[in-house]
């Protein structure tokens, strides 16, 4: 019995994987598409979800906002939930297949749509689906060929976040990160993800408008260089980048940056801890994210998750959710609740109005064909994004 | 004593800086154990207990704890069985390949975390391998097994034959003549080398966080969430000092089997 | 060993059980199965060796090689643009293509390399004194307790040490407030400066422990022979224990050296700067498996080529 031999075993190996990927087969081979759940069976023992941070409380920071012990109470299904650093992770740490699902923005739901690595929903089996604003179902990122995909949870813009004390006059546009921002070199504080290169692009919307930039997500070779330029220049600036909210919340505590791009959720801790920071929306406008709670079709506890996604578009969950996150909630009577515990919430974000949400660009995937109608265009795509992302920061 | 007074005292003097380097943050995170405030920014703002409260009943910290033993335990024991056997082969036997062996074990643990994390994540999914205690299980015992190796081939190279030998000869079969010459010879390699390889499973995070899967943590796992989350960063120093504070049994005893060793040499 | 006994008479060959029900010293030649097995297998050499190597080989090469292969066949596979899903078998090169094409990979990859060898020789220079205090001059007892002492952070957990760092480093941090007075300034948790600093001490043992240990080794009469040779303590040390020590600093740099290479969460967590670990991990973790797959192989090819040059420095033994 000598130990195997080198090529007897790459010959092995070879045999196992070709096994496998005949086995396997993969979304694209021809395979109808993935079908919703037709009855609720009995729900499993947990529940294992891709969340943004924040998004799955249990009291421990503040007891007054808890909305998965109820649920493991009332369901049986323990709550294993893992934060994302940004959407490109989400995606991947969905592509494993260890997760029943996730909250996912909108740069995300198209990629695992397209994929079939989520299934649609049967809204019959989600009683509370029925109380959402029209306004959020159906939507390009949401849904497939009519069909939805997930239920519809919590939108906001992305804010300009800066220390009180320095930055004495409340900002009303972008610019103290950008050229503007140069007093502020080496405090800057930006989102370390390929998806903020659109917020360049939005910024070149108001100061280079020859360029003609229409969607800040779908970009051609010029509008690109010059996004990549002007984040460049930031960098050179000496901005710095945030992974996780905990990271940034830190070094704004630290006193390491005074302004800065982040989302409501920091604001709102920040001031819990009377530290003197405030976010704002600018003039120009902002890109922003609507999330959706979307079903893994390989979800190894499909009935837990729909009693999750029901669950979190109930009254009680989805507005203690939203307050806690500071964002929009999804329905009326999550508006009703969220004001109790935070009055003049809904008015604050904005929940029923449409027209503010017209100047916040969704995350999107930059996608080649530019996700338009004109075959004729062609923009850069979800890799050359991340490629040049990857570039910026490594250089 | 050969070296002189002036070189003693600056080596004396250096070896403090170092342990002073050494010892800083582990100082700091001692502090920040009792520090009230959620947010670590120096300087300290106050003295409690209550993080150590919070640890205690916290359920996921015992779970990974628990966790983390399980799974150190297994792959030590895992990697003492493959290890000596891989160092009674190469030690003992000449053939043809025997460099290479003891190349290929240093492989999982020279390589860096990352690489094998990926590797071995990848597999996992492309087999259908659920994640879980198992495969945190396996990751861990690949890179511990070189150093059960090292240790026991250390020792088998100073073990004399002739009691294995006299055994053979009274009539023992090679299994009675490892059971009761050889292991008992090889005791403490074997216990210094599990102490080792028991610590580098229990902090292990770079690997650990490829192969764990969703719903397991390990303590470094668990440290991992946790820090990132403001409100568990104070309790994170504690379940830390804990642990020191408590890793300094097995690391007294790791030295006291090595060093009865070292003490009979020169 | 002749086979008499204590009273110098031949033994008898079936010795009788001593009174009291105590186990006979000598094992009587018993026909069970493991003796079968022994007897049968002790002329065949080649299948005892099989046997002892089968769960240890087997185990390594289905785990970790069969591992490593399956993620490099992944570099040489295609990846779909939108959805990030990688199709097996779809041969191509682009993931190598990106690597070559792009600059920036390879200022990464002499970035880290960089850090690995400073990293390494700092932590020589600082383990040396202590290593050689510990091994020479240290009484027994203070060198049971200072290798206590040097082993103990090991065990402390690598994010909390370093986020016990970016307390000391971070503005208004330890650092500014102790060294303030001397003129430091922290510029915010962006230097790369800050990830040699914490590199440094985080591998420190690791170099410590082996060059402790090599030292140990010399044995006092070669140093007591340099000095009776004429050698001044300088001499002695450069032409007797730095040669000695050498191949016991190549084994705690293999160490160093890759655990620089690799890491991914230090360069995260106290600076801005990007590496290969970050490289790796950001793609496998991004969805982009064939690109983390392909820039695997740097490290890989590194690390094999580090260690080759080691084995044939002595370090394997120093280990």
């Amino acid at each position: 019995m000598k130990p195997m031999g080198h090529t007897r075993f790459l010959a092995l190996a070879t045999v196992a994987t070709l096994v496998l990927a005949a086995c396997s087969g993969g979304p694209g081979s021809g395979t109808p598409g993935p079908s919703a759940q037709a009855e609720l069976g009995d729900a499993e023992a947990e529940l294992n979800l891709i969340i943004w941070a924040g998004y799955a409380e249990r009291g421990e920071i503040d007891p007054n906002f808890d909305w998965v012990t109820p649920f493991e109470e009332d369901t049986g299904c323990k709550v294993n939930a893992t934060p994302m650093t940004d959407s490109n992770n989400g995606v991947s740490l969905m592509q494993s297949g260890e997760y029943d699902g996730g909250s996912f923005s909108g740069d995300a739901t198209n990629r695992l749509m397209a994929g079939g690595i989520v299934a649609p929903v049967n809204t019959e089996l989600i009683p509370n689906y029925a109380n959402i604003f029209e306004g959020l179902k159906l939507k390009s990122h949401n849904s497939l060929d009519g069909v939805p995909y997930g239920v519809p949870h919590g939108r906001g813009p992305n804010l300009l976040m800066y220390n009180t004390e320095v930055v004495t006059e409340t900002p009303t546009s972008w610019d103290p990160v950008w050229e503007g921002g140069s007093e502020f070199e080496g405090k800057i504080s930006i989102y370390d993800s390929s998806i903020y290169i659109a917020d360049a692009a939005l910024h070149l919307m108001t100061t280079q408008a020859d360029l003609g930039i229409t969607n800040p997500y779908q970009l051609n070779d010029e509008q690109f260089a010059a996004a990549i330029a002007l984040l460049e220049a930031q960098k050179a600036n000496g901005a710095t980048y945030w992974g996780t909210f905990s990271d940034q919340v830190a070094s704004y505590a630290a006193g390491d940056v005074v302004v800065g791009t982040s989302w409501q959720f920091q604001v709102n801790l920040m001031q819990a801890e009377d530290a003197p920071i405030a976010g704002v929306l600018p003039d120009e406008g902002s890109t922003g994210w609507s999330d959706t709670w979307m079903i893994a079709k390989e979800a190894k506890n499909p009935d837990c998750m729909y009693l999750w996604m029901n669950h979190m578009a109930s009254a009680e969950a989805n507005g203690q959710a939203t307050v806690w996150f500071g964002e929009a909630p999804t329905s009326q009577a999550a508006c009703d609740f969220a004001e109790t515990l935070s009055p003049g919430h809904c008015e604050l974000t904005h929940a029923t109005d449409e027209a503010y949400y017209d100047k916040i660009w969704y995350w999107s995937t930059p996608q080649a064909d530019c996700a338009d109608t004109d075959d004729a265009t062609t923009c850069k795509d979800q890799d050359d994004w991340v490629q040049a992302w990857t570039t910026i920061r490594g250089a | 004593m050969i070296e002189p007074r002036a070189i003693r005292i600056l080596l004396r003097i250096a070896s403090s800086a170092v342990l002073v380097f050494l010892y800083l943050p582990l100082v700091i995170l001692t502090i920040y154990a009792f520090n009230p405030s959620r947010l670590q920014v120096w300087p300290p703002t106050g003295f409690t207990l209550y993080w150590f409260g919070e640890a205690a009943n916290n359920p996921a910290v015992i779970t990974a704890v628990a966790n983390s033993l399980f799974v150190a335990t297994v792959a030590t024991s895992i990697a003492l069985v493959l290890g000596t056997l891989a160092s009674l082969a190469v030690q003992r036997y000449d053939f043809f390949g025997r460099q290479t062996i003891s190349f290929f074990l240093v492989l999982p643990i020279a390589l860096p975390g990352v690489v094998t994390g990926i590797a071995l994540r990848t597999s996992f999914v492309t087999f259908g391998i659920e994640f879980g205690l198992f495969t945190i299980i396996v990751g861990h015992a690949t890179f511990c097994v070189v150093i059960a190796y090292n240790n026991v081939i250390a020792r088998l190279r100073r073990l004399p034959r002739s009691p294995e030998e006299a055994s053979a000869d009274l009539g023992g079969n090679a299994f009675t003549t490892f059971r009761r010459v050889t292991l008992p010879g090889m005791g403490t390699a074997l216990l210094s080398g599990a102490l080792l390889a028991f610590a580098l499973s229990f902090d292990e995070i770079i690997v650990t966080n490829f192969t764990a899967g969703a719903g397991t943590q390990t303590i470094p796992i668990w440290i991992l969430s946790a820090i990132q989350r403001p409100t568990e960063l104070p309790v994170v120093n504690v379940v830390a000092l804990v642990l020191i504070l408590l890793s300094v049994i097995p690391v007294w005893l790791a030295t006291r089997i090595s060093s009865g060793v070292e003490g009979a040499r020169l | 060993m002749t086979d008499e006994g204590l009273s110098g008479t031949p033994r008898e060959p079936f010795p009788t059980p001593p009174a009291g029900g105590q186990e006979p010293v000598i094992a009587s030649p018993r026909r069970g199965l493991a003796h079968r097995i022994s007897t049968w297998a002790y002329p065949r050499r080649r299948i005892q060796l099989g046997a002892l190597l089968a769960a240890p080989l087997g185990w390594l090469v289905i785990a970790y090689l069969g591992a490593l292969f399956i993620l490099l066949l992944n570099a040489f596979w295609e990846k779909d643009a939108f959805t990030g899903q990688v199709e097996p078998f779809a041969w191509s090169l682009d993931a190598f293509v990106e690597l070559f094409s792009n600059d920036v990979y390879r200022t990464i990859a002499i970035r880290t390399i960089g850090m690995a060898v400073l990293v390494t020789l700092t932590d020589a220079l600082l383990a040396f004194p202590i290593a050689y205090y510990m091994a020479r001059v240290a009484s027994p007892r203070t060198r049971g307790l200072l290798v206590i002492a040097v082993l103990t952070p090991l065990w402390a957990a690598y994010l909390v040490k370093v986020y016990a760092w970016r307390t000391i480093l971070q503005g208004n941090g330890f650092a500014e407030w102790l060294l303030g007075p001397l003129g430091f300034e922290s510029t915010g948790l962006t230097e790369i400066s800050y990830t040699w600093l914490v590199l440094s001490y985080l591998w420190l043992p690791y170099m410590i422990l082996p060059i402790y240990a090599g030292l140990e080794r010399i044995p006092r009469s070669l140093l007591e022979a340099s000095s009776d040779l004429g050698g001044r303590p300088l001499a002695t040390f450069r032409r007797v224990i730095l040669p000695l020590v050498f191949p016991a600093f190549v084994a705690g740099s293999i160490f160093t050296f890759s655990l620089t290479l690799g890491d991914y969460i230090t360069p995260d967590l106290v600076s801005d700067a990007k590496f290969i670990g970050n490289v790796i991990y950001d793609n496998s973790s991004l969805g982009n498996l064939p690109l983390a797959a392909a820039y695997s192989l740097l490290p890989i090819l590194i690390m094999t080529i580090y260690l080759l040059v080691a084995r044939r420095l002595g370090a394997f033994d120093s280990l």
